[in-house]
């Protein structure tokens, strides 16, 4: 054989096998696992039947170890007032750690309480709020060292031993779920009580609540009451229009919940 | 229950009023206002060095050399405010371990050496001659005491072993310092407009959030850079002619020293280049702010009402006297003036570099002075004693440092690659 033929068969069988060779990948296990997980976590919220009493916070707080005379939580409980002559009124004192007792609304350090004349109120409501968990989440993108992660049963987490502090994450959250923690010194976060989801317990907060206001299931289960919920009753989510895709769903959310 | 006083990050500062959510503060706070400031300035020296390097703006030559040194001085301040501001700070190197490159953060450490080791060769190519020309002249003188020596050793050192002076060398430094500066403006362009980015995409943030941005503080920055730079320039010149009149430094008493007259008219023809060119970006930064701020009035998105308030009332004052009518239209007309002097120059660059640290303060404590509730503010009270680690490293002394440093760096750098040449040394 000449030396210009075997060159050219050469190239000719590399060429050839390496089609056939490129459609075969690699297949890692957790990798198709990922793509369509059996298991990927959700939250369904009534605004309808929370009162506002805050043990979802209290349980939340002990659970966590985020000290109660810290004036940030993971989750919080926002009341809602309108007045007959169209005034809004928004609180959340202490993130209702201790539930809302009072009837004035803290307006504030600056402009201190206000009493609202019972009379005049039009409607109002309580909205239990935590981190979404969002499905393309705006926190993960922008962690600059990767201390946030998504877990692949769709857990938003924080590594506190990793977390460089910066605060974009902080910044990048439409929802106001991330914080510092005043003892660990890194960014805090709700984690679903991840520590207890994964073996088999309810969130800390779902187990507090004495009205079912809060509730947990896995999205991918269609049998699971609380998914069916989801999937046939009219829920919504809070700021959609950020094409964050939360997973925290709400039944009776009004527009003005932002 | 008891409670105690505890303080999470960001409370020292920040005060509410009306509906804010509980998380809620202002997290970022003055020294991520100095970060862009800070950038902005290495930009800006190194973009006023370039138009001599690269675009061959003659007159510039002696401020580009200076700008250079300058810029190379700033360099390391730059990130100083990220690392103050970090609540992790020794965990800073994070960045450079496990970049997460979906964050705009993460090419921080890349952009940043990158540009870091353009801005050293291209001094390295600039001050070669000087090096190899001081080296021989120490060399050469008979009895050296010991800081002599230690000198002739330290610029032996940083001429690599590259002596050759002959003007095929020196003709190859000046092409290499020509191609560095030309690949220089896009990386520094590139440092600062991701500052930009940083802000401008994140999208929670209504005031952050907008395309423009990385080139508002592109042309910002040049502008403060300029400003920075002719402020110093003069700053120096006087002390120059200062010690010429009375023969006070080492230099001034050599024969061939520059004179009173000539350092005047070399000043005044540098001076009265750069500010024109400071005029120019003035004009683009100041279009591209104006539009961004029509363009919000006029498609009145769900978040003008919120942004109209802190923008037309509550920060009226910082926004629209400080940073429009002190930091842009007094200088800019300081400037156009007919009979323009040095002194007037002077006192507009001052304003212009305020009016920048203006813009950053808006953007940056302006942007979190609304809850993402749009039904709440927060108010910024800048931390002044430092009572902790935490009201240092944010507060007033924490920025004070963070500015003086550089002028710092300068001043020894200065021992070292010099700013002002006589002529022979220069290639």
């Amino acid at each position: 054989m000449k030396r210009r033929d075997f060159l050219k068969n050469t190239m000719v069988v590399i060429a050839g096998a390496s089609v056939p060779l490129s459609a075969l990948e690699f297949i890692d296990p957790k990798e198709v696992l990922a793509a369509n997980p059996q298991l990927h976590w959700a939250f369904l919220i009534n605004t309808y039947t929370c009162v506002g009493c805050g043990f979802c916070v209290k349980a939340c707080k002990t659970e966590n170890d985020v000290p109660f005379e810290a004036n940030v939580s993971r989750t919080w409980v926002e009341r809602y007032v309108y007045t007959k002559d169209d005034r809004r009124y928004v609180d959340s004192p202490k993130s209702a750690l201790y539930g809302f007792t009072e009837s004035k609304i803290d307006l504030g350090p600056a402009l201190g309480f206000k009493e609202i004349d019972p009379d005049n109120v039009g409607k109002a409501f309580f909205v239990p709020k935590l981190c979404n968990h969002c499905e393309t989440p705006a926190c993960t993108q922008v962690c600059p060292v990767r201390a946030t992660y998504k877990t692949d049963d769709g857990v938003v987490l924080v590594d506190r031993s990793w977390c460089i502090g910066c605060g974009y994450c902080v910044m990048a959250c439409p929802y106001g779920a991330r914080y510092f923690h005043p003892v660990e010194n890194v960014v805090d976060k709700c984690t679903f009580c991840y520590h207890r989801i994964t073996k088999g317990l309810e969130t800390a907060c779902v187990n507090a609540c004495p009205f079912g206001a809060r509730k947990m299931c896995n999205i991918r289960d269609i049998n699971d009451p609380v998914t069916q919920i989801i999937l046939n009753d009219r829920v919504g989510v809070l700021k959609d229009d950020f094409g964050t895709n939360p997973q925290a769903f709400y039944i009776g959310l009004a527009s003005e919940v932002r | 229950m008891v409670e105690h006083a505890m303080h999470v990050h960001g409370e020292l500062w920040t005060v509410k009023e009306l509906f804010v959510l509980p998380n809620e503060y202002i997290y970022w706070s003055i020294q991520i206002v100095m970060y862009p400031f800070m950038t902005g300035l290495v930009a800006g020296a190194f973009v006023l060095s370039s138009l001599y390097h690269v675009f061959g703006v003659k007159q510039l030559k002696e401020i580009a050399r200076f700008s250079l040194v300058f810029s190379f001085a700033l360099l390391p301040v730059a990130m100083m405010p990220l690392l103050m501001h970090l609540a992790q700070p020794l965990r800073g190197i994070h960045v450079m371990m496990t970049p997460h490159f979906t964050s705009a953060i993460s090419a921080f450490g890349i952009v940043f050496m990158t540009y870091a080791f353009i801005v050293a060769s291209e001094i390295w190519f600039e001050y070669r001659k000087y090096f190899v020309l001081t080296t021989q002249a120490l060399a050469a003188q008979p009895d050296k005491g010991t800081i002599d020596t230690l000198r002739m050793h330290m610029f032996k050192v940083l001429t690599l072993g590259a002596m050759d002076i002959s003007n095929e060398a020196i003709q190859k430094d000046h092409n290499a310092v020509k191609k560095l500066a030309t690949l220089g403006i896009p990386v520094a362009c590139f440092l600062h407009g991701y500052a930009g980015f940083i802000f401008g995409s994140v999208k929670a943030n209504a005031l952050w959030m907008t395309p423009l941005m990385p080139v508002i503080f592109i042309c910002s920055a040049v502008v403060s850079g300029i400003a920075l730079c002719i402020l110093c320039y003069v700053v120096t010149m006087e002390l120059r002619k200062f010690m010429a009149k009375r023969k006070m430094s080492r230099w001034s008493r050599d024969p061939d020293a520059p004179t009173v007259e000539q350092l005047e008219s070399a000043e005044k023809q540098e001076i009265s280049i750069a500010s024109n060119y400071l005029l120019y970006f003035m004009i683009a930064a100041i279009t591209l702010e104006i539009l961004d701020l029509i363009f919000r009035g006029y498609t009145q998105m769900k978040s003008w009402d919120i942004l109209r308030e802190v923008i037309m009332e509550r920060d009226f004052n910082k926004i629209f006297i400080m940073q429009y009518t002190i930091g842009n239209a007094l200088p800019f007309l300081l400037m156009v003036l007919p009979g323009r002097t040095v002194r007037r120059t002077t006192l507009a660059t001052i304003l212009v570099i305020f009016g920048v640290f203006m813009m950053r303060w808006n953007v940056v404590i302006g942007g979190q002075a609304f809850s993402l509730s749009f039904s709440g503010f927060m108010h910024y009270h800048l931390p002044f004693l430092p009572t902790s680690w935490e009201t240092f490293r944010e507060g007033f002394f924490g920025a004070a440092s963070v500015m003086v440093t550089p002028f710092v760096i300068f001043w020894f750098l200065n021992k070292i690659v010099p700013a002002f040449l006589k002529e022979e040394e220069v290639h």
